[in-house]
């Protein structure tokens, strides 16, 4: 178990250096530079060169990559090329942020999406079942900004119940912090619980035809106690899985949802960095995404494994 | 990116908003109820487009409209552009040129205090304009080069010596750029100025708040208790938040929703027209618009009507191919307006040699929101004329450095000025770094040197009209129209305005508005 701990995290490391590369790549490629960016009104030939000097924009891309990918490793995110403030100062409160309104989103949707998905299987067929399925269709279909707007329309602008800002501060009452990200956490339950809902259903079913369930009713046993104690635990794994996968959605997937409610997160901030070529800001917000994405699917993988026997022994050693 | 050089760093997305009929001052609706007499209390949210992180109150690199706005609530310029475009007093406050206007003796304001307690004085006036002055990055450098000595003349004077003569001095030292600070001050992350508010808590790029100055010199401003300054860079988010009542006052509305936006009961649209418009540029020096004849042709191919109702909803007003909008006192108003005008178009496309015309315009949206429709509204008027366009079109990114001035023909933008000089040099003078058509007159840029120094009204107004005309004629733009600058305000409010400079009454709206009782 712990020789694959490790080599998931070997293996997320060398993803997340994959990362670093492309997305310095990519920022090289854009047209424009952050000494264009800031001067902006002033920008003759001789101030732009002045200015990239001045920035190290002069030297060769590989050893910016270099310099950049040192000071990385020994946790120094270096700092922002357009106001010279440290990149972590401007980032991790931002990242915070990002995290409460994943955690306010995640908190809701999942136990909602796979008390329902179980429902839904347990119902297969009924009325409950066809209203979830096409309601989770369409809130899967919809683009969250759209869902965001509607909401916006209906429960700020048309009833006025709730603010269409998300506009958090520091030292702001929990109340207040919760009446401000309602809105936004809204559209996140909806997109999320939409997908871990079909998931835990198709799932849940497809254990329901294992021989063994058949048994299980054969004995005598009610539905539900089939579904709750014979399929759910078998279907723990693949549950596990698209839960962990949504997490990682809300937490890395939200730049339109935090344009929508005007959301002071990560997302924005990456963005506007990316607006202005401000490429450590750039850099650390896409390794924080890229990070949260490897270490979620090394647990989703880790605890898929855990929960079944099959893959926790595997065969190929008794052979 | 924003365009080098510009008056302000416009938000690409918000500069949708910009457009609506100028000439329509005062036509909002809005006027009767600014004549009540203010009121104190309550606490103003305004929703403002173009914030980043990386704000701060540095004077010298103020460049987009949530700094701009946040300057002028906590510091004062020297002067201010009235809503009728006139220049008014502000902490200078009287001045008087010597015959030639290289000489201009200003007053300093008495009586007014900075928020920390110190009273102004020439001194600070002084230390205030040499920011921008000699060896600083400041923006407005240029704006202040002409400056040749600033001298202390009393504790209260000051005498300005330019380098030539310019009857519009105090017009130029309405930029925004050019506040007042006590003397010696650089915490820029922690300003103080003599202006309607006094910071109380600043996150740049997302919000702030600043409370009233209980002392402001200013009378019947400073109504409200205290002004909140949220950033929403999205339009969409900016717009909902007006119509859920979250914030008061908003900038930069889209022109394409503009019309529901009016419909809401509770929202009133402000138009204010001004010296923004929209170009398409001719570069003189590249083929084939080395021709004056090719320039005409264009310049007749092209229905100016149809281009302003399609790409800007209708909000704004046709150009006649000069810089000068209707709002400016020298504007010509008897220069006839060019049309559509098939024959004259292609009679001048026969007498350049090139029938049939075939031109490439490389077009944007970075040029302004709606440019590359423009492009294909222009094309589709110019085919029926025989000229064939080919539309290129550009990513917004790096726009401003790799295709405006580097190719033939481009789309592009000037926001406005104050003056018509100003205008006039900075993109149609010869020899200014920014003459986006390489355009060259030598009798133009001769008219252009002697009105300034002019200090005779009337004769400079016959000059300026002279100038529009060359441009009309011979120069390298052609200007299909002129947009406005939207904004949106709650109808609690009372005292709002259009103004001709700038979105929010020339970024001056908190301390001029006042809630209904």
């Amino acid at each position: 178990m712990l020789t694959l701990i490790a080599k998931r995290a070997v293996l997320g490391v060398f993803t997340l250096w994959l990362v670093s590369v492309l997305v310095f790549a990519g920022t090289e490629i854009l047209p424009g530079d952050v000494a264009g960016a800031i001067l902006g009104q002033s920008a003759t030939p001789e101030s732009l060169a002045r200015l990239r000097a001045e920035l190290g924009l002069d030297v060769p891309a590989l050893q910016r990559y270099a310099e950049w990918l040192l000071g990385f490793v020994q946790g120094d995110m270096g700092r922002s090329m357009a106001s010279g403030q440290p990149v972590a100062d401007l980032l991790w409160p931002r990242f915070w942020n990002t995290m409460a309104l994943a955690a306010y989103a995640g908190a809701i949707a999942v136990p909602l999406a796979v008390g329902l998905g179980i429902m839904a299987a347990a119902l297969r067929g009924g009325i409950f079942d066809r209203v979830s399925n096409v309601a989770a269709l369409a809130f899967v279909s919809l683009p969250e900004y759209f869902l965001g707007l509607l909401l916006v329309l209906w429960l700020s602008v048309k009833t006025g119940w709730l603010p269409s800002l998300a506009d958090t501060y520091d030292g702001m009452g929990l109340a207040a912090w919760f009446r401000a990200t309602t809105l936004p956490m809204l559209v996140l339950v909806m997109v999320t619980t939409a997908q871990i809902l079909r998931m835990t259903r198709t799932t849940v079913l497809g254990v329901m035809d294992q021989p063994y369930v058949e048994t299980a009713f054969l004995k005598g046993l009610r539905n539900g106690r089939v579904v709750l104690r014979h399929a759910t635990p078998n279907a723990a794994a693949p549950i596990v899985n698209v839960v962990s996968f949504n997490i990682a959605y809300l937490i890395t997937g939200v730049v339109l949802v935090e344009a929508v409610f005007n959301y002071n997160g990560l997302g924005r901030f990456m963005v506007d960095a990316v607006s202005r070529r401000d490429l450590p800001l750039v850099q650390a917000a896409a390794m924080i995404f890229g990070g949260v994405y490897v270490f979620l699917n090394m647990v989703a993988d880790i605890a898929a494994i855990a929960l079944n026997p099959r893959l926790r022994h595997p065969r190929g050693k008794e052979a | 990116m924003t365009k080098p050089h510009d008056q302000l760093g416009i938000n690409r997305r918000g500069l949708l908003a910009g457009m609506a009929g100028a000439g329509l001052l005062g036509m909002s609706g809005l006027p009767l109820r600014a004549q009540e007499t203010p009121r104190r209390g309550g606490v103003l949210k305004m929703g403002i487009s173009g914030g980043s992180t990386t704000d701060d109150f540095d004077v010298r690199k103020l460049a987009d409209w949530v700094p701009v706005n946040q300057a002028y609530m906590v510091m004062n310029g020297l002067v201010e552009i009235d809503s009728d475009n006139i220049v008014q007093p502000e902490l200078l406050e009287s001045w008087e040129a010597e015959p030639g206007a290289t000489v201009w003796t200003f007053d300093v304001r008495q009586g007014v205090t900075f928020h920390n307690g110190k009273s102004l004085t020439a001194d600070d006036v002084i230390y205030s304009l040499n920011l921008h002055r000699g060896d600083s990055s400041s923006a407005a450098r240029s704006i202040v080069a002409p400056i040749t000595e600033i001298e202390k003349t009393g504790e209260h004077q000051i005498r300005i010596t330019l380098d030539s003569g310019n009857a519009d001095l105090p017009y130029v030292l309405s930029d925004y750029h050019l506040l007042v600070v006590p003397e010696g001050f650089d915490d820029w992350s922690n300003p103080v100025g003599t202006g309607p508010f006094i910071p109380e808590r600043i996150e740049p790029g997302v919000r702030g708040r600043f409370v009233r100055n209980e002392d402001y010199w200013k009378p019947g401003c400073a109504n409200v208790d205290a002004v909140e300054v949220v950033v929403i860079n999205d339009v969409t988010a900016r717009t909902n938040a007006l119509m859920s009542g979250q914030v008061q006052a908003i900038n930069a509305v889209d022109f394409k929703t503009v019309n529901l936006l009016g419909r809401n009961p509770r929202v009133e649209i402000v138009r204010s027209a001004g010296g923004q418009h929209f170009t398409f540029l001719m570069d003189c020096t590249k083929a084939p618009f080395t021709d004056v004849n090719t320039r005409l042709a264009i310049k007749h191919a092209v229905d100016r009507q149809q281009l302003l109702d399609t790409a800007l909803a209708g909000y704004g007003q046709l150009g006649n191919d000069h810089p000068i909008p209707q709002t400016d006192r020298f504007h010509n108003s008897e220069l006839p307006q060019r049309t559509y005008d098939p024959e004259q178009a292609q009679f001048y496309a026969k007498k350049a040699g090139m029938d049939p015309l075939a031109v490439t315009l490389s077009a944007s949206d970075a040029a302004f929101s709606g440019a590359v429709d423009a492009a294909a509204v222009f094309r589709a008027a110019a085919t029926g004329v025989g000229i064939d366009v080919t539309i290129d079109r550009q990513p917004a990114d790096g726009y401003w450095s790799d295709v405006w001035m580097q190719v033939p023909f481009c789309m592009s933008y000037w926001g406005g000025r104050p003056t018509a000089d100003q205008m006039l040099s900075i993109a149609y003078e010869s020899t200014s770094s920014y003459n986006d058509t390489r355009w060259a007159n030598e009798r133009f840029d001769r008219l252009l040197k002697e009105a300034r120094a002019l200090l005779d009204e009337e004769k400079r107004r016959e000059i300026y009209w002279e100038c529009q005309a060359l441009i009309h004629e011979d120069g390298g733009a052609m200007i299909p129209m002129f947009g406005d600058y939207l904004d949106a305000v709650s109808t609690e409010l009372r005292g709002v305005k259009p103004h001709a400079m700038f979105n929010l009454m020339g970024a001056r709206m908190a301390e001029k508005v006042w809630f209904d009782a």
